[in-house]
């Protein structure tokens, strides 16, 4: 340190609050920040990727009513069978494994997703193929069919589940397990008693008509949940992302073929 | 430990408190106490982040340029925040959905801020870090505090486990509504501050003006 010329004693007898310190410190704390938060996030990415999963399941737990503190989630979830459903067809597809299958990243695919033209839920684009999960009895008869559900609410895409007993049409609960809806007013989907008016609400009437519907009033008490005060939007939103998945763009083709049997 | 330092640990417990003599850090306080779980985590969380980031400011506060110094200073508490919400979402998932936003906000938590700013910038590595973690602490209690009274009161129990057995379980208990929504907190940390300056008359604050009438002119 004793040649003067040297580069970094001159760098070091520069003022603190210089134009170069200034800049050095600047981009070398960038970097270093920059390095550690990618680190904890590259590094941490599979404990929270197993984290979501799990919550995932223990949704689907819930929505079909078997859930309680304390339940170890992946155990119970085995009674449930994912299986991939095309929808076009309304059949079922072994084209994909359904542990493995992203129906979010499939919406995003062009090959394996169409873009709607009519788009009550706000969707862009649906996917092509959705995993399904099939509860059985243990006698191996099918008990309820779980659907996976999505749509526009106020300020985000709300995703869920709905559950339905195994005549394709008596609906036994609804959850969201992801949303951003404003708290205390549209987050009030989460609240128990709102969801506990779904379970036995009736999807279509006698004559096949879809008549499920969310408002403030309606005549028809098999098919009318209500809205939620203080969220018109949110209300509109989850009325209309059921009646899109329970309609001809969305699972009706294969509610139908699984209660005949050709699914 | 010496006096000193002891001081600088247990001075914002009560005595200096960020919440109730410098009224700062209120918002998150009002959104994270409706249960003792969610309001634990939070405390941890600001806790580290509070000791961390005026140990490392500390460090750093001869080599960072006067001009850029509160840039530096919130690089350095977005880092740290960022790292702890990473930590929380992987290993206290349903805690982190509860806690959403609020993780994230810590960043322009005054406390923090103000601690930074106002201690490690002309003080040592280590008294800073304590200095960080006391207020983190005296953070912490006033939320332990404000999510006693909001948890019991508001769902008749204590870190989800039940105190008062609630009617809708069959118990006897009628769970105060207005208690779990945020207006709640303001009344009890406002009757928290009225108590602690009845208590430490010292931390009333003096009048800055005084309305006249008109006689005395």
């Amino acid at each position: 340190m004793s040649k003067p010329n040297n580069i970094f004693t001159k760098f070091k007898d520069l003022p603190v609050d210089g134009m170069t310190k200034t800049l050095f410190v600047a981009i070398t704390l960038c970097l270093v920040c920059s390095m550690v938060v990618s680190f904890a996030a590259v590094n941490l990415k599979d404990v929270q990727e197993v984290n979501k999963a799990i919550d995932k399941q223990k949704n689907i737990l819930q929505v079909a009513g078997l859930y309680y503190e304390g339940i170890d989630v992946e155990k119970s979830f085995a009674s449930f069978q994912p299986i991939v459903v095309d929808l076009n067809q309304g059949k079922f597809t072994d084209k994909f494994d359904p542990f493995n299958f992203d129906d979010r990243k499939a919406a995003q695919d062009p090959e394996l997703s169409i873009s709607l033209k009519e788009d009550p839920a706000s969707i862009g684009r649906r996917t092509n193929f959705a995993t399904v999960y099939l509860l059985k009895k243990d006698d191996g008869s099918l008990d309820k069919i779980i659907l996976p559900i999505h749509g526009y609410g106020l300020w985000s895409t709300l995703y869920g589940f709905i559950a339905l007993e195994k005549n394709g049409n008596d609906i036994f609960g609804l959850q969201f397990y992801q949303h951003a809806e404003t708290p205390g007013l549209g987050a009030e989907v989460d609240n128990p008693k709102w969801k506990a008016q779904w379970k036995g609400k009736k999807l279509h009437n006698n004559s096949g008509e879809l008549m499920i519907t969310v408002a403030k009033t309606s005549k028809n008490k098999d098919h009318h949940i209500d809205a939620l005060a203080g969220a018109t939007l949110t209300s509109n939103g989850v009325d209309n992302l059921v009646k899109f998945w329970m309609g001809e763009s969305g699972f009706k083709k294969f509610l139908s073929n699984l209660k005949n049997g050709t699914a | 430990m010496s006096q000193t330092r002891k001081q600088l640990l247990t001075d914002p417990l009560v005595d200096n408190n960020p919440i109730t003599l410098q009224v700062l850090g209120i918002c998150s306080a009002l959104a994270v106490t409706s249960s003792l779980n969610v309001a634990f985590v939070m405390s941890l969380a600001v806790i580290a982040v509070c000791g961390f980031s005026s140990l490392f400011i500390s460090i750093l506060r001869h080599y960072i340029p006067n001009s850029i110094r509160i840039i530096v200073q919130m690089v350095i508490i977005a880092s740290l925040v960022i790292l702890v919400d990473q930590i929380i979402k992987a290993y206290a998932y349903e805690i982190s959905k509860t806690l959403s936003v609020f993780v994230g906000l810590i960043i322009t938590n005054c406390i923090v801020m103000g601690r930074a700013e106002a201690f490690a910038m002309k003080n040592k590595p280590f008294e800073s870090f304590v200095d960080g973690v006391g207020n983190g602490l005296g953070y912490s209690l006033l939320l332990m505090s404000v999510g006693v009274i909001r948890e019991l009161f508001g769902s008749g129990t204590l870190f989800g486990i039940t105190i008062f057995n609630s009617i809708s379980n069959g118990g006897w208990y009628v769970p105060n509504g207005l208690l779990l929504l945020p207006p709640s907190a303001f009344f009890i940390i406002g009757f928290i501050i009225w108590g602690v300056r009845t208590w430490k008359k010292s931390q009333v604050e003096a009048r800055e003006y005084k309305i006249q009438t008109l006689e005395e002119h």
